[in-house]
């Protein structure tokens, strides 16, 4: 029964979601809804589980003087104060508010503006024209980012009357091997979810409960 | 479409119109929806799927132009009024459609208004301008009403065509119609047909190859690098003696990328287990944590050695995106894994993540659904899962009969996609519109 029991209840829940998208009845779409609320009620759950365990992590780590354990004590000073300070005062107002606004929003700001540094390095890895497709990176690269510039559009070539500018040609790159590469990958990803979904449903698949069940 | 802001001046109308003649004309030129994707017959459902799902996917999707007699230059103005039942719902709206007079010139708005069924009351619906009319050719308007309405109920519906009065006049109702209709629950969503026949013929493709992989069918299955890599990966972090980091990315546990995610990671987890590496997966998502313990744990129970399993190595961070980012990067470079998967579905962090795997010169193995994150991780990462091949990851690695035969099943549709795309563009290429025989 640990085994099959929830690959029943997958299957239920499976061909439910399944039945749901295929029917607009309002019986099938009120169990719909029940089964998002159950899984709020179970996020709200596992959140639970999940301080516990960041709580647990640190500990360990303050507890044995690992490395870095210095972060730790930070990690749980803060977690414990956010808490507090949301209890005591408004999560609106006051020290927590204050916490959100001046700490957590600009550190998280600032993780997301190291991505320009990172997209240069990544970038310098991958235009080194080492070999023929790199070489065509590198090009189509140049080109795409010229052309979406104003400078784009006064670089060109004129083939009689009409002036191709790399803006141009920068659509065309987008809009023809670009987006035929993207809907290939996107074929694909849209049958490999969808034989995973089925191989769920039908409990051919069960990794995901262990992979002895 | 804008809500009723005055209410219409509701005079007698000018001409009345014989509603029921309205009605019939008005169904014969123009049938309901359900009748055109359901009505259209055997041999037109035959010839749908004889020309491909690809093809007719698309076709029936589109919309369908309802032909419409022309107006008559002169004639007086004069509305035609129909509510219908609206489809493909459980019976909670209806749509109150008309054509444009002949003469609509002067018109400024439609008003509608709807008989309470309770009090007997007209109320306001909405108002329709007639500039929306010269966004269809067809000359017709269609309104939806979703307020309050209970299915299998009649409703009673008048329509009154106002044109404004010249300086500050009162609006003049130049003419009223009225009809019922009653809302009725379908069982049935016409409008996803299409998706219908596709899911029925994909499952019938994957349970074929699986009947034929458990009859114990060679299948053969083309070379994945990436989940080549995997056990080289592991191997190297064991010789390092450094542990193996892996992401399952960023999405809950209803995504089917993560389960996907969650599937590979059992059969790393195994590997690990193998070869006595410590495992390490920081976790955005606390139930996604939960099911990985679950996944370790078993794994290293199926090999042998439970005694590996150690819950504080699959870990619970943060639910902030970059919050997250940051304790995967401040775990590579305190821990220096020999061995990064990032497995799953990820955002902007992805470049983060792998950039700083990079930097600790640790061997990264990716895989992502996301097209807009492929470019990132193939840039930085020494192998990576490119779409399908993630869901594929967890069928690889196992090599069990009857998750491979599901991959073939997945193959063969891709095929049939391929080679309806390709005979859509010849014919497109060559001029043969097909869509008369689809219906």
């Amino acid at each position: 029964m640990k085994k099959t029991g929830p690959v029943i209840l997958g299957f239920l829940v499976g061909i439910l979601m399944l039945v749901q998208y295929f029917t607009p009845n309002a019986w099938i779409e009120a169990r719909y809804n029940n089964v998002l609320d159950w899984k709020q009620v179970v996020f709200g759950m596992t959140l639970i589980l999940g301080v516990v365990s960041l709580f647990l992590y640190h500990w360990r780590k303050i507890s044995r003087r690992q490395s870095g354990w210095g972060y730790s004590v930070v990690t749980i000073g803060g977690l414990l104060f956010m808490i507090f300070a949301a209890l005591i005062w408004s999560p609106e107002a006051g020290p927590y508010r204050w916490m959100f606004d001046y700490v957590q929003a600009p550190m998280q700001a600032t993780m997301f503006a190291l991505l320009a540094f990172y997209v240069a390095s990544a970038s310098y890895r991958a235009f080194r024209a080492r070999g023929f497709h790199a070489a065509l990176l590198l090009t189509a690269g140049v080109i795409v980012m010229l052309g979406r510039v104003p400078l784009g559009e006064l670089i060109g070539v004129r083939i009689g009357e009409t002036h191709i500018s790399l803006a141009t040609i920068s659509s065309w790159i987008l809009d023809y091997p670009n987006l035929a590469a993207k809907r290939g990958v996107m074929i694909g990803v849209g049958l490999g979810m969808t034989a995973t979904a089925i191989k769920i449903i039908v409990g051919i698949e069960r990794t995901y409960l262990g992979r002895g069940a | 479409m804008h809500e009723l802001s005055t209410h219409p001046v509701w005079h007698a109308p000018p001409h009345r119109g014989d509603r029921r003649t309205c009605q019939k004309a008005l169904s014969a030129a123009a049938p309901p929806r359900a009748m055109v994707l359901l009505g259209m017959g055997r041999q037109n459902a035959l010839r749908l799927l004889g020309m491909g799902l690809w093809i007719s996917t698309a076709l029936l999707a589109a919309p369908r132009a309802e032909p419409t007699p022309a107006p008559e230059a002169g004639a007086p103005i004069e509305c035609r009024l129909d509510v219908r039942d609206a489809p493909n719902d459980k019976g909670t709206a209806l749509e109150i459609c008309w054509r444009a007079p002949a003469d609509s010139a002067d018109i400024t708005v439609y008003a509608i208004e709807r008989r309470d069924p309770e009090t007997g009351d007209w109320q306001p619906v909405g108002t329709v301008s007639p500039a929306v009319a010269a966004r269809d050719p067809q000359g017709g308007f269609r309104h939806q009403d979703r307020r309050a309405i209970e299915p299998n109920r009649t409703y009673a519906y008048r329509l009154a065509v106002v044109r404004s009065g010249a300086r500050g006049a009162p609006p003049e109702t130049l003419h009223t119609a009225a009809a019922t209709g009653v809302a009725r629950a379908q069982w049935f969503n016409h409008d996803r047909l299409p998706a219908a026949i596709a899911v029925l013929l994909f499952s019938a493709s994957l349970l074929l190859f699986i009947r034929w992989a458990r009859g114990g069918r060679d299948l053969f299955i083309r070379r994945i690098a990436g989940l080549e890599a995997v056990d080289e990966a592991v191997g190297r972090a064991t010789e390092m003696g450094r542990p193996v980091l892996y992401s399952p990315g960023l999405d809950p546990m209803e995504e089917v990328a993560t389960v996907a995610s969650v599937n590979i990671l059992g059969q790393v987890a195994r590997k690990c287990g193998e070869y006595e590496t410590r495992l390490i997966m920081p976790n955005r998502d606390a139930i996604v944590m939960t099911v990985a313990q679950e996944v370790v744990r078993e794994a290293y129970t199926e090999i042998g050695r439970p005694d590996l399993y150690d819950p504080n190595d699959i870990y619970y961070t943060t639910q902030s995106q970059f919050g997250y980012a940051a304790a995967v990067c401040g775990t590579m470079m305190r821990e220096r894994p020999a061995t990064n998967f990032f497995i799953g579905h990820f955002y902007a962090e992805s470049l983060i993540l792998a950039e700083t795997g990079n930097a600790t010169g640790a061997i990264q193995i990716a895989g992502t659904d996301s097209d807009s994150q492929l470019p990132f991780f193939i840039t930085a990462c020494d192998y990576t899962l490119i779409g399908e091949e993630l869901y594929a990851g967890s069928v690889y690695l196992s090599r069990e009969p009857l998750l491979l035969g599901a991959l073939k099943g997945q193959d063969a549709a891709k095929a049939v996609i391929l080679a309806l795309l390709l005979g859509g563009t010849i014919l497109m290429l060559a001029g043969v519109d097909i869509r008369p025989l689809l219906g």
